[in-house]
């Protein structure tokens, strides 16, 4: 690798291309024209749609929903039930909504103990069978996620593999209902389904740090530990926190995982009741709270997520 | 450290550090856990593929080889059963479909973020990264609720499942051309104008050839993920003549799973497979005819 290659790798991205030479003004912002429209009338105008319907009415004769397009005439009752069904301990949400928080907060744990030391392995020991491993690596991103969770469902069981296996070395004596709505698998089932998109960023801010710095902190007598400690670690905050924000976050929406792997009332998650509102007409108002309130809670992770990216990517710039 | 310090016979405490602190040694603990995380993610799959090929209607209880659930049962195969069949062909369109929708709106959108420095850029490349990163169920919802309501017109089914396709996509074709964009610098463009090229000459004649791998990476990417997609298709279905393969095999799994749902999958598996190979494929020649200079650079993976 010539010299001139290291330094285009480590200092990327140089001088940002300049705009505007010789382009008439209207030329670029044109090209975006048709993906904004889309973004404006399927991304903004929806989101509005929600809030319409989460401050509607409902049809006094015919039960259904009713939107309301003025911000004046809103009401806010339906999402004053929906929080306060979610704060106080005896609500209809309070039970879920907590049971979300603790099965994706264990999710994305689980992930990042299994993701790093994987995403570790994947950037800095895999040697000649790297491609080899990053091949074996992607291929679940296009495995349909519900093959992957069919394929748990048949190894689970009464007579699948595992209850098989385990009976066969005489741990238990009858067959383990692992899907009978435990927890535990439901939590389980995430971290197999997500942790991809835990790997990936990670994988991605390992692979970037030069080797010349773990050279030079060994070089200066710092033990692995040490080096991985006070150099690794400090180099891939931005992305911790990506790959927790990319995994988690569609956690929150998940209610298939529940309803293939702990198909029971005791491990309905958040998704699940925004589901099963949209079913029943006069419950779509309360639908439709629930994900304003949802939205509420993880625009805060979102934001910060998309501006600390922004700020990484200037500053490798710079 | 566990492996290398079970690995070790008659252990004297010397060889034990010696193993612990010589950063040369084989990171044998990485080395298991990296192939024990490929075994736990592809072995179970791997055993769904295989029960497709069981003789038996279980998917636990292996009974012999047949290709009873892909050809030969006459009633539930994939190829006699009309609603497996028509799942097939209901994902392949829609696959198809997201991707045209998605490539050339991608296409656009990223040359011109990479090139109109603004205030409006910054906040179109906001709202795009917004969606791309809010849960694909609050977007399915919404847009739910936005064709039974102001859109009526549109109504659920084929057309909204394609268009929310549509919205997913479009981030992933603006990434992967952007990154390329970023790589690819100005300087060929400019030499292109100084030599007479008008703007839309410039952009047609040299950076679009340059961005053709870019361009079919996203184009495969995106067909093998909307081929699989579930949560934004499932809630803009509305019979059973919208329903795709991811959908056939949820239904299956729920109620009565069968090999022949497996067998769907397989197959559904084998397609994505491919098409990303091919995309792979065609993508690395286009990139080693242009020098390594040229390679796509995971800077600008959004991390």
């Amino acid at each position: 690798m010539s010299s001139s290659d290291v330094a285009a790798r480590q200092r990327p991205i140089a001088a940002a291309p300049k705009a505007d030479t010789g382009y008439p003004r209207w030329f670029w912002p044109s090209f975006a024209t048709p993906g904004m429209l889309y973004l404006l009338i399927l991304f903004v105008l929806p989101f509005y749609v929600i809030l319409s319907v989460a401050f509607g009415k409902l049809d006094p004769i015919f039960q259904t929903p009713v939107l309301v397009w003025n911000p004046l005439n809103w009401d806010t009752g339906i999402l004053s039930f929906t929080v306060s069904n979610i704060t106080h301990t005896d609500g209809i949400y309070h039970a879920a909504f907590i049971r979300t928080f603790v099965y994706v907060a264990l999710s994305m744990l689980l992930c990042l103990l299994i993701g790093y030391p994987f995403a570790y392995f994947l950037s800095r020991h895999a040697g000649r069978t790297k491609g080899l491993f990053l091949a074996l690596f992607f291929a679940p991103f296009w495995f349909s996620y519900m093959l992957r969770m069919l394929a748990w469902i048949g190894l689970l069981q009464d007579q699948g593999y595992i209850n098989r296996a385990l009976q066969d070395v005489g741990l238990i004596g009858a067959p383990y209902p692992f899907l009978s709505g435990k927890s535990w698998v439901l939590v389980l089932g995430l971290v197999y389904g997500y942790v991809p998109y835990m790997v990936l960023p990670l994988y991605a801010g390992l692979d970037r740090i030069p080797n010349a710095h773990l050279e030079a902190a060994r070089d200066l007598g710092a033990s692995p530990a040490r080096t991985f400690f006070r150099v690794t670690l400090p180099q891939t905050w931005q992305a911790i926190l990506a790959g927790l924000i990319i995994a988690g976050l569609p956690m929150f929406g998940d209610y298939f995982t529940q309803q293939l792997l702990a198909n029971t009332v005791g491990t309905k998650m958040i998704g699940n009741f925004i589901i099963d509102s949209l079913d029943v007409p006069i419950f779509v108002n309360r639908g439709a709270s629930l994900i304003l309130v949802l939205m509420a809670l993880l625009v805060v992770p979102i934001v910060y997520y998309l501006w600390s990216t922004g700020r990484a990517a200037r500053e490798r710039a710079a | 450290m566990s492996a290398d310090q079970a690995s070790v016979r008659g252990p004297s405490r010397r060889r034990v550090r010696d193993l612990l602190t010589n950063p040369w040694a084989k990171p044998r603990f990485l080395w298991v856990l990296g192939i024990a995380y490929v075994v736990w993610t592809l072995v179970p799959v791997m055993t769904a593929a295989l029960f497709s090929f069981n003789s038996t209607r279980s998917i636990s209880i292996w009974s012999g080889f047949s290709l009873r659930w892909y050809i030969t049962d006459p009633n539930e195969s994939v190829l006699h059963d009309p609603d497996l069949r028509h799942a097939v062909l209901q994902s392949l369109k829609l696959a198809t479909g997201a991707v045209i929708v998605s490539v050339p709106i991608g296409l656009g959108f990223a040359l011109a973020l990479d090139k109109w420095r603004s205030r409006a850029s910054g906040t179109a490349n906001f709202l795009m990264m917004f969606s791309f990163i809010t849960p694909e169920l609050i977007l399915a919802v919404s847009l739910f609720l936005l064709f039974l309501n102001p859109f009526k017109f549109i109504g659920l089914g084929t057309p909204s499942q394609l268009l929310g396709l549509g919205l997913l996509a479009i981030p992933y074709a603006v990434i992967i051309v952007r990154s390329r964009l970023l790589s690819l610098g100005v300087d060929l463009e400019e030499a292109a104008m100084d030599l007479g090229a008008s703007p839309l000459q410039a952009t047609r004649r040299v950076t679009l050839p340059l961005l053709s791998p870019a361009i079919f990476a996203s184009a495969g990417i995106i067909f093998a993920f909307t081929l699989d997609d579930f949560v934004m298709v499932q809630q803009l279905a509305r019979t059973g003549s919208d329903q795709t393969v991811a959908m056939a095999i949820y239904g299956a799994a729920r109620t009565a799973p069968s090999p022949a749902v497996n067998a769907i999958g397989t197959l559904m598996l084998i397609a994505s497979t491919l098409v990303i190979s091919l995309a792979y494929l065609v993508y690395r020649r286009s990139i080693r005819r242009h020098g390594a200079g040229f390679r796509a650079r995971r800077d600008a993976l959004p991390v």
